[in-house]
């Protein structure tokens, strides 16, 4: 009993390996990022007629209010350990990607690709790497979905509060690169 | 002869089999053996690069060979023999020293190793797949492009980074959280052995580093797989950016060498000095320093590039100012020296040994650091003779240190300190034989990485001279292996405290259980089993 009720409350990132390592590999990845973010901006100027004639800022800016809603969704569904809001948040994550897979279909067609010219390659880099991680999201919500239907409450909270931090970060850092591609198209 | 349990002292029938443990120790054993057999391959890659240059004009091996020699010689004695090696003393160790039972991650540790291995095997399977990478170790864009490099070497050494970046990654990750939430009651992080610190530190490094290398290594994927642009020129790109990106990683990866191998013979030197460390705090905290600098000097490998005069001062003072957490560091081991008791064991004389040969290195470096000298002496022998004083005089030597400390814990039998010797003096002769020469090699205007050069340079002596100092140092090698192998087998069994040692792996038996104590133990202070042992002399809580 007295066990089941200290595995209720949330674990705290400064005492639980679990939390702490997602928090360091978080950080770890986050140089990753700025790594490909910097690439980007270094590479900004020649690629800007091309992503200012291409880039369909408010349509993407719709699926990625998708993605933003997605973090609230974990929220609630970490906080209230729900089926039901893991389910919505990985809808919200799906749909973000369609909304990415239909703009890498139309930009395709249009000859822009990884090869064309500067803009393509740093652009599909940039937004390819956090698609990927977006999808290793996607997989880590469905696993504990899975869990969460087999074991109900013997899922440990640690878990609803890892997976929830990496999904904040895979949203954090579509903050940054929907602000530096999209936006900075504005400027 | 009694027979000795190695690695862990498993009742009989228990044993779980190389490839599905999850125990630390074990997984430690397992990344010193992939850095002692990385090793052997980059040493043997060595041997013949050394044979090339003896004599002027020399045609033993081609020039494509060559290439690939010195390009795979760098990235194995880097990647696939320190790092694992320092990996491995840390995870077997780590756990021992702050009384935990094991890694915070267990099944997440055999999947860091796993992954460096299979990252490693990927580089050299290369060599079967027409041919190894033949661009440099830091494998410059736009030659590592697919126009200048259009064999299949360069992707292999894209994967196999990659591949065993990821592994050292999350083994950072894993002795991080270890290190920061399993210290048993009382090891407040102001009392953890400094070899524990520094792995702390060398984690923290990793984290940093390594990402910034993977990036890099995606973008040259692209490039090369997808036809981008990052470091094509012709395509507008930048070719610098590359060497921002690397050595970003390349210089923060000096220190992931260097700082375990620090805290190797900052475990060393107080035990045969038979007195605490000199300046713990001290010790500890220009780890930090040296870490924190580090991420601020790499463009010191780029001076020659032409950032500009102002990016070139700054990293110029940043550079030198490393030396100062540095020098702290040898003045801490000197001082801990003095008025001790010293006993000069293999293991003291290699750590000793580390100190002389580093503050050469470490000087060089910050004769380096001198943008005029750089420019005068980049891409030159001066610059080789640099590194492997810091890499080999520095890192190896701790790391031998180490080993003639840390076997008799890990295995039950001591290593012969007889052949020990002889492995000191003759590394200790050879490495200077075979380096020594090399600065004034450099300093003459010879280059690196030149397949050969004319006999009308003059260059030929000193060649010759740091060619039968490779050998010796071969032979250095070999007796090492021959201790080894012989102590395993027939070593004087050490007991559990060969040392009088004073930290909590030598509480435990040799080699430990798999739950590594029989209870968790509880410490005062920094020196807790010199505490249990000397309860009239203990430390100052």
């Amino acid at each position: 009993m007295s066990a089941a009720v200290a595995d209720a409350r949330s674990p705290k990132i400064s005492h639980n390996p679990n939390l702490l390592g997602v928090v360091i590999f978080i950080a770890s990845e986050s140089i990753f990022f700025l790594a490909i973010v910097l690439a980007y901006v270094a590479y900004r100027d020649a690629g800007l007629a091309t992503a200012r004639a291409n880039l369909d800022v408010v349509r993407t800016a719709i699926f990625s209010i998708a993605l933003f809603a997605s973090s609230g969704t974990m929220a609630m569904a970490a906080s209230a350990r729900s089926g039901a809001w893991l389910a919505a948040t990985m809808i919200l994550g799906a749909v973000f990607l369609t909304g990415q897979a239909a703009e890498y279909a139309r930009l395709l067609a249009e000859g822009i690709g990884p090869g064309s010219a500067l803009f393509g390659t740093t652009f599909f880099t940039l937004t390819g790497l956090h698609g990927l991680h977006v999808l290793a999201g996607l997989v880590a919500l469905a696993a504990l979905f899975a869990a969460n239907l087999g074991r109900g409450r013997a899922v440990r909270a640690v878990a609803w509060e890892a997976v929830g931090l990496y999904w904040h970060f895979v949203d954090a850092v579509w903050v940054v690169v929907f602000s530096v591609v999209y936006l900075g198209t504005l400027l | 002869m009694t027979a000795v349990p190695l690695w862990v002292r498993r009742p009989a029938g228990e044993r779980v089999g190389w490839l599905r443990t999850v125990d630390h120790k074990e997984i430690g054993v397992l990344y010193i053996g992939m850095g002692v057999a990385f090793f052997a391959l980059g040493g043997v890659e060595a041997l013949l690069l050394r044979a090339q240059l003896a004599s002027p004009e020399a045609s033993l091996v081609d020039p494509e060979t060559f290439n690939q020699a010195f390009t795979v010689h760098g990235v194995t004695m880097i990647l696939l023999a320190v790092v694992p090696l320092l990996v491995g003393f840390a995870n077997y160790m780590v756990p021992l020293m702050i009384g935990a039972p094991d890694v915070a991650f267990p099944r997440l540790n055999a999947l860091s190793f796993w992954l460096s291995l299979v990252g490693g095997i990927v580089l050299y399977f290369s060599f079967l797949a027409g041919g190894a990478p033949d661009t440099g170790w830091f494998s410059y864009a736009p030659l590592a492009e697919r126009a200048f490099a259009p064999g299949t070497g360069v992707d292999y050494y894209i994967l196999g980074l990659a591949v065993n970046g990821a592994g050292t990654i999350i083994g950072a990750i894993n002795l991080a959280v270890t290190i920061l939430l399993m210290r048993c009651p009382g090891m407040a992080i102001s009392r953890v052995p400094l070899f524990v610190w520094m792995t702390l530190v060398t984690s923290v490094l990793i984290l940093g580093a390594y990402p910034a290398l993977t990036a890099a290594l995606v973008m040259l994927f692209v490039d090369r797989q997808l036809g981008g642009h990052f470091f094509d020129p012709t395509g507008g790109g930048q070719a610098v950016l590359w060497q921002h990106l690397f050595w970003f990683f390349g210089h923060p990866e000096v220190y992931i060498m260097v700082l375990p191998a620090m805290g190797m013979i900052s475990e060393v030197i107080p035990v045969f000095s038979r007195k605490p460390i000199f300046g713990y705090a001290f010790v500890a905290a220009s780890s930090v320093a040296i870490a924190f600098l580090s991420f601020g000097v790499w463009a010191h490998h780029m001076f020659a590039v032409g950032l500009g005069d102002t990016e070139n001062a700054i990293f110029s003072a940043t550079s030198m100012l490393i030396a100062i957490p540095t020098g702290v560091k040898i003045f801490n081991w000197i001082a801990t020296m003095i008025g001790g008791r010293l006993r000069m064991t293999s293991a003291m004389l290699f750590a000793v040994g580390f100190i002389a040969m580093f503050v050469i290195g470490g000087l060089s470096g910050v004769a380096l650091a001198v943008v005029p000298i750089d420019l005068a002496v980049t891409d030159s022998y001066f610059v080789v003779a640099h590194l492997h004083y810091v890499l080999f005089g520095g890192t190896m030597l701790g790391i031998f240190a180490g080993a003639y400390y840390w076997f008799p814990k890990m295995t039950g039998r001591l290593l012969n300190e007889g052949l020990g010797r002889w492995h000191f003096w003759l590394t200790f002769a050879g490495f200077n034989l075979t380096f020594l020469p090399q600065h004034w090699l450099g300093a003459a205007g010879m280059p690196r990485r030149v397949f050969t050069y004319a006999a009308s340079t003059g260059w030929g002596p000193l060649n010759l001279i740091s060619t039968i100092g490779a050998a010796i140092l071969a032979i250095a090698m070999v007796v090492f292996f021959v201790n080894l192998l012989r102590s395993l087998r027939s070593g004087e069994i050490a007991g559990d405290d060969p040392w009088d040692g004073f930290t909590l792996e030598w509480s435990t038996t040799s080699p430990p259980p798999p739950e590594n104590f029989a209870s968790i133990p509880a410490v005062t202070g920094r020196r807790p089993l010199w505490d249990r042992k000397h309860p009239e002399a203990r430390d100052k809580p």
